[in-house]
């Protein structure tokens, strides 16, 4: 048994640092993104997550500048960009694609500018590589506090408006007659989201980030039909990618080319892709299934 | 029409007066008034774009009125009202979202709380309960997404009455419906609304199906409405005076046709001949609330729509 594990966990996995703030700064923003990103799929806010991950990308290569953790910046600028969006009209169905992009591409044309300077008048070498494709193992302790912070966060904002957002996500009329303020719980729901990309974005990278909000949320929801349920497996999902991720990307250093190991973000954004995959089957049979005696009632 | 009025047992619940509606630069509803009285079941009858959903969302607090009142239970209306009940017209429930019938009934028992639903045996009692009582508990645990169009509405309906609303809104829940599933569901709403007291509004393009249960009928035409009984307000002369135009009410046994044109049952093509104003709406003693002015231009489509769809609907029903 010790030889198996050997041959899976390669020496020193558990007692290096690195990996240990890999491991808890990626679970804890694996379990937010899951959750979060329930809200984000079922709302039919993808693309805005994606934008707002994109655009906390100006404020990540910011930080650089001015010599703060990234975290900072893309947090900052996620939330304001989300701000932003919202005032644009991201609610509305044909404003959401005009205000995602417009703010998209504005965010965008600053971190150019930003990454460039990073790269030119800095020394910071590979920021750009941290900022765009993440790298788990070089976060440092010291921002663990703050990690968490965000998290708790993004999840008491889900956890305060579930059964509101619940609703206006189902049926924004129905939400409103309850007098539910639907526009001001969309707009909860967004900095949220914005929260969790610009965690994600600390771990895997900001263009990735939008993998771990989708990916485990949208296989969640093809496992089973309980929204609560659903939002747990997504949440498990995204744990089991980036834990097994840190291990691969781990295991990793002795395969070729070697001693230089794989991007920790290839093996969780690759996880995410299996698991989707997996889910496939079963969740073509939870669409389809239908209670048994459900007697034949027609109409529309 | 039914004993529930004769017994008296109407308090009044609902009040609108002197409505009136502009949205785009266009009078929707003018000076509209009505009151529906506690359990009574009324019938918002009118052709597409008469104005009924707007009148639904002006009761429901959601559209804002240029002139006019509503009261409920006497009281002007608030911003919250859980004493309304709604059930909309059309709803996209998408067969990916991860809600259950039961989930989405739950939420219609405390979905506007803040913090997480903590799993207790009396709410899912209720629930089931309330399932039971609109005959969705075969499907309770299936995605609302993935029901027909009958399925959904009964979910919907379970939704808005688990609060114990006063009043229950609804807007078409007989369109897109087949006859089959029309008749389940005004009979379950019929019985609902005796059995807990509540008093229902349910619009519709055709009051047909709803003749043999409604106490009470609000006839929109051109932006204006006529209220009472069937027998006060579907008459050649209300009507006519309503849609500014000649129309003739037409009983074939137990339907009724409103028909353009003098005495035809037949769909009648539109007749540019007609005149726009009809004969002068008798006392008020027959006739009640006539309001707003003849506006004939307007007037002439709505009328014609509701002949054809009429008679449209009377070869399908037979």
């Amino acid at each position: 048994m010790p030889d198996l594990l050997r041959l899976i966990v390669e020496p020193g996995f558990f007692s290096s640092e690195p990996v240990q703030v890999a491991l808890i700064a990626g679970g804890i923003v694996a379990v937010v993104s899951g959750i979060v990103g329930s809200f984000a799929v079922l709302r039919g806010q993808s693309y805005a997550g994606h934008a707002l991950a994109d655009i906390s990308v100006t404020g990540g290569s910011a930080s650089y500048l001015v010599g703060v953790s990234p975290l900072w910046g893309f947090v900052g600028v996620g939330v304001l960009a989300a701000g932003v969006m919202d005032m644009i009209g991201v609610q509305r169905p044909r404003g959401r694609d005009l205000a995602t992009g417009i703010v998209r591409g504005t965010g965008l044309g600053l971190a150019a500018l930003f990454l460039y300077w990073d790269t030119t008048h800095t020394s910071t070498t590979g920021a750009t590589i941290t900022i765009l494709f993440g790298s788990m193992f070089t976060i440092s302790s010291s921002i663990l506090p703050v990690i968490g912070l965000f998290s708790v966060v993004a999840l008491g904002i889900v956890a305060v408006v579930y059964r509101p957002l619940l609703l206006s996500s189902v049926a924004a009329d129905l939400a409103a007659v309850r007098g539910i303020r639907v526009r001001l719980v969309g707009a909860m729901c967004l900095v949220a989201i914005a929260v969790a990309v610009s965690l994600s974005a600390m771990t895997i990278g900001a263009i990735l980030s939008t993998a771990l909000l989708v990916g485990p949320a949208a296989t969640g929801l093809r496992l089973t039909s309980r929204p609560g349920l659903a939002m747990t497996w997504a949440a498990v999902i995204g744990l089991a990618a980036t834990w097994l991720g840190v291990l691969l990307a781990y295991d990793s250093f002795y395969w070729p080319p070697e001693q230089h190991g794989w991007p920790v973000s290839f093996f969780v954004v690759t996880l995410i892709f299996l698991f989707y995959l997996l889910a496939s089957p079963v969740g073509r049979r939870t669409a389809r299934r239908v209670p048994a005696g459900r007697p034949g009632l027609a109409g529309g | 029409m039914t004993d529930r009025e004769a017994s008296g047992g109407s308090a009044e619940l609902l009040r609108a007066e002197g409505i009136s509606v502009w949205l785009s630069g266009r009078e929707v509803l003018h000076d509209v008034g009505f009151s529906l009285g506690r359990g009574e079941f009324a019938a918002l009858i009118g052709s597409n774009g008469a104005g009924k959903t707007t009148l639904l969302k002006v009761i429901l607090g959601l559209q804002p009125v240029s002139a006019g009142t509503i009261q409920l239970a006497g009281q002007l209306r608030g911003r919250r009202h859980p004493v309304i009940g709604y059930v909309p017209q059309k709803i996209q429930l998408d067969p990916d979202m991860p809600v259950r019938a039961r989930d989405l009934v739950g939420l219609g028992l405390d979905g506007q709380r803040l913090g997480l639903p903590l799993p207790s045996a009396g709410r899912r009692a209720r629930i089931d309960e309330m399932l039971h009582a609109v005959g969705a508990a075969q499907f309770g645990d299936a995605r609302v997404g993935n029901l027909s169009g009958g399925e959904q509405q009964r979910v919907l309906i379970a939704h808005a009455l688990i609060s114990r609303p006063q009043l229950l809104l609804l807007d078409e829940p007989l369109a897109n419906l087949d006859i089959a599933s029309e008749q389940d569901v005004v009979a379950l709403l019929s019985r609902v609304a005796r059995e807990q007291q509540i008093a229902v509004l349910i619009s519709a393009h055709d009051m047909n199906p709803l003749l043999p249960v409604m106490d009470r009928i609000i006839y929109l035409a051109a932006g204006r409405a006529a209220s009472g009984t069937t027998e006060q307000v579907v008459r050649t002369d209300v009507l006519s005076a309503l849609y500014g135009q000649h129309v003739d009410v037409i009983r074939v046994h137990d339907r009724i046709l409103v028909v353009a044109g003098r005495g035809e049952a037949e769909p009648v093509p539109p007749d540019p001949a007609i005149h726009p104003h009809g004969p002068a709406v008798t006392g008020p003693g027959t006739a009640p609330e006539v309001a707003g002015p003849h506006r004939p231009e307007t007037a002439a489509g709505p009328g014609q729509a509701t002949a054809a769809e009429e008679a449209t609907t009377t070869v399908r029903g037979r």
